[in-house]
């Protein structure tokens, strides 16, 4: 099967549940679900189990022998909607199915009370009945109108959606000055989810055609751009990230060499054996814990890359002994404890920009005034046993890049890694000073997707040697 | 015993005191018509261990339960000779005997000590079985258990197979900690239990401290949501909600109101920084008059 079975000409595909199936499957492959052969097998068996024409458990008895992560769970019910929603429509344009005469007829003969709509909307998305609101998404398309609007899905959702006032939030209240219960946006946009949905239904009903299918946008193709991005997102992000360094560390513990023998635990273990000592037991290998610090870069070009490092470091902050944060534009400023206090990324990456204090009278980056900032203040503390982490574009602005400053960080210091958002082809481009800072790094790196980071992380926590590139 | 359908398992569920959700309940009684073993992932204090108890008291199985830990090894979670028991064997019958039999007789079924897996496996009962925070434990553990859990059997070098002669339940669970290993995954059925909405907990709430009039535990678990929302370090789990609510009976409380909140809030948030946190976004919202109804 192709990696679109339905292409922009409506294609039914071969019959039966089976293909359908498979397909399915097919597509979960393509947005990276591993779904193995024995995983196929069990869906067809557990499918045997249920009574099939219960959507929810249909629904869940795959689920639950093909999705086996949170994540794919994710990725699966996205995939389930779409791709059986498209299977039906597919189906209907090639019966010539439509339901275009009925709608029009019951928008037709009754004038639909705007404010009275508004209410049912408003009961239904509180008590969180899908069946109500798919009925009452097709009621309001069909006051509006069905077929007209701009044509474009997502305008139209918005469109209909302001016209209604419907907003998420406190509600003001009503005429009878009763208070209204808010509503959360999840809740908004359940019934944003079902307007779209019957949109959609209505364009491929009048084109007669089905609009390609578009890959799931991921997070991991890129870092946030700006702080505005879906939060869920970046915390879904963090706590991945988080679980596949623990998975790092066991890995590590699995491996042999170097290990050392406990002579205590072993003279135990050999009275089993009379006194001979037979099994010789090892000292269970300590994951490093490094102390860091962390110099991030929070002009305006790189303020999102750095507050999202910034996070991921503080989520992860039982992996390491100490870890010290400071952000700098012009002038370096401690923020340690305002990631102890604030877990929301949006919270924490606007106190930053407001309290930082890091910029002065341009707003550029000073990197050569950094340098000296930060040894006057740190000196002290920097040993070998200390790792500094600089994330920055290097981009001086044509000022000072008083290398040689940089060098004597270096040298205290134990590691020192820097992380350029950029990425590699355009460093030492323009005022980019890049080559001076890396010649004293144990390791550069390009960070502007999540697996950049991730990989990056991973030799911090897991104390694997970085290898100069 | 079998159950017919979903509904069934749902209702033998809650007879024992376990009010299991429709995913929770489809997959039990997957896991029973195919015997497959059933993956359970969640955060901590869901009822995910709580399931498999609940399982067993309703299929009146007995429970075979492994507790998982860092460095748990076969010896400790399937056999071990008995060494010292051979040892007594070899001393004693030094005189008579050959070689051959003594060596046969050593590696015999009465110098194996089990545990618990081969104590499941062994069982002429079925049991459920259950495997308790599987991500503690490392990833060679895992494979280990591989064998069992798609054949459910386990190979003795000196003794060959020992194939289950009932079918077990097997329920893994996880607390998310670590990714597990996709061999391990593609053997079990997926569930995900998540903390329970509104409706549900109020019920659990309400089954587990019945004297709980239910305008407070409306109220109780109103206020346990709200607190969950919050990003904390360590959401209160459903066993902290029925803790709450046990307290609030001891301390004869009528309503949720600021004092009473500041007070037992200690049972349902156990960290320095969430508690300050909690105290400002949830006390602060709670009615401050004692005694006013909410």
């Amino acid at each position: 099967m192709s990696a679109s079975p339905y292409g922009p000409k409506a294609d039914p595909g071969p019959p039966g549940l089976a293909a359908k199936l498979l397909g399915f499957c097919e597509e979960l492959r393509g947005e990276g679900v591993a779904v193995g052969t024995s995983e196929i097998l069990d869906a067809f068996a557990a499918l045997e189990h249920v009574p099939w024409t219960s959507q929810a458990d249909f629904r869940e008895a795959l689920a639950t022998t093909i999705a086996k992560s949170q994540d794919d769970r994710r990725v699966f019910e996205l995939l389930f909607d779409r791709y059986f929603f498209r299977a039906a429509e597919a189906e209907a344009v090639a019966r010539k199915v439509n339901e275009q005469g009925e709608g029009e007829g019951a928008a037709g003969s009754e004038r639909l009370d705007m404010d009275e709509l508004r209410e049912q909307i408003r009961e239904a998305m509180l008590a969180g009945d899908e069946d109500q609101l798919r009925d009452l998404a097709r009621l309001a398309i069909a006051a509006f109108g069905r077929g007209e609007g701009s044509g474009v899905v997502g305008v139209d959702v918005q469109r209909i959606r302001r016209t209604l006032g419907l907003t998420a939030g406190n509600q003001p209240p009503s005429e009878d000055g009763e208070e209204l219960p808010p509503i959360d946006r999840a809740q908004l946009n359940q019934f944003e989810r079902h307007l779209r949905r019957e949109l959609e239904r209505d364009l491929i009903e009048r084109t007669e055609t089905l609009p390609p299918s578009r890959p799931l946008a991921e997070l991991d193709r890129a870092l946030p751009t700006s702080p505005t991005q879906d939060l869920a997102a970046v915390h879904r992000a963090v706590s991945q990230m988080k679980r596949r360094l623990a998975t790092l560390g066991h890995e590590q513990r699995g491996r042999n060499k170097g290990r050392h023998v406990d002579v205590r635990r072993t003279m135990r273990a050999s009275l089993e054996t009379g006194g001979v000592p037979l099994r010789l037991k090892y000292r269970p290998k300590r994951p490093r814990r490094p102390e860091i610090y962390v110099l991030c870069d929070v002009s305006t070009s790189v303020t999102s890359a750095s507050v999202f490092f910034l996070s991921v470091l503080h989520a992860l902050h039982d992996s390491f002994r100490k870890l010290r944060s400071f952000v700098f534009i012009e002038r370096i400023s401690e923020v340690t404890d305002v990631f102890e206090h604030e877990r929301d990324f949006a919270v924490v990456a606007q106190k930053i920009s407001s309290e930082g204090g890091v910029a002065d009278v341009s707003g550029y980056t000073d990197y050569g005034r950094v340098w000296l900032e930060f040894l006057t203040e740190i000196s002290e503390d920097l040993d070998p046993r200390s790792t500094v982490i600089v994330l920055g574009d290097a981009r001086t602005n044509g000022r000072e890049p008083h290398a040689e400053v940089f060098a004597q960080i270096a040298e205290r210091a134990g590691r020192l890694f820097w992380l350029n958002p950029e990425p590699r082809l355009y460093w030492n481009y323009g005022d980019s000073v890049m080559a001076a800072y890396e010649r004293h790094c144990d390791g550069a790196f390009e960070c502007w997707t999540t697996r950049h980071l991730e990989n990056f992380v991973n030799v911090v926590a897991g104390g694997v040697p970085a290898e100069r590139d | 015993m079998t159950y017919g359908s979903v509904a069934e398992v749902k209702d033998a569920l809650a007879e024992v005191g376990y009010l299991a959700d429709e995913p929770a309940a489809l997959v039990s009684f997957l896991a029973q018509r195919l015997g497959k073993p059933v993956l359970v992932e969640g955060p901590a204090g869901v009822g995910k261990t709580e399931l498999a108890k609940a399982l067993s008291r309703a299929s009146g199985r007995e429970l075979v339960r492994l507790q998982c830990y860092e460095g748990l090894d076969e010896a400790k979670a399937m056999y071990e000779w008995n060494y010292r028991k051979q040892l007594l064997r070899i001393q004693a019958g030094g005189a008579q005997g050959g070689w051959d039999e003594v060596q046969d007789d050593i590696f015999g079924e009465e110098f194996l000590l089990t545990r618990p897996l081969m104590q499941a496996i062994a069982s002429p009962e079925p049991v459920v079985l259950l495997i308790d925070e599987i991500d503690k434990t490392d990833q060679e553990f895992e494979a280990m258990l591989l064998e069992l859990l798609s054949d459910f059997q386990i190979t003795i070098p000196e003794l060959g197979q020992v194939a289950a002669t009932t079918m077990p339940i097997v329920v893994l669970t996880s607390n998310d900690s670590r990714e597990l290993t996709e061999a391990l995954k593609r053997r079990c059925l997926y569930l995900w239990l998540d903390y329970p909405g509104l409706e549900r907990e109020m019920e659990i709430v309400r089954l587990h401290a019945p004297e709980l009039s239910e305008t407070l535990a409306r109220r109780l678990v109103e206020v346990i949501q709200m607190v969950r929302a919050l990003d904390l370090k360590k959401p209160p789990s459903i066993a902290e909600s029925i803790d709450w609510a046990r307290t609030l009976l001891l301390m004869g409380a009528e309503d949720i109101d600021r004092e009473t909140f500041v007070q037992s809030m200690s049972i349902l948030v156990k960290h320095r920084t969430d508690i300050d946190l909690v105290a400002e976004r949830v006390g602060m919202k709670l009615p401050e008059a004692p005694g006013r109804t909410g």
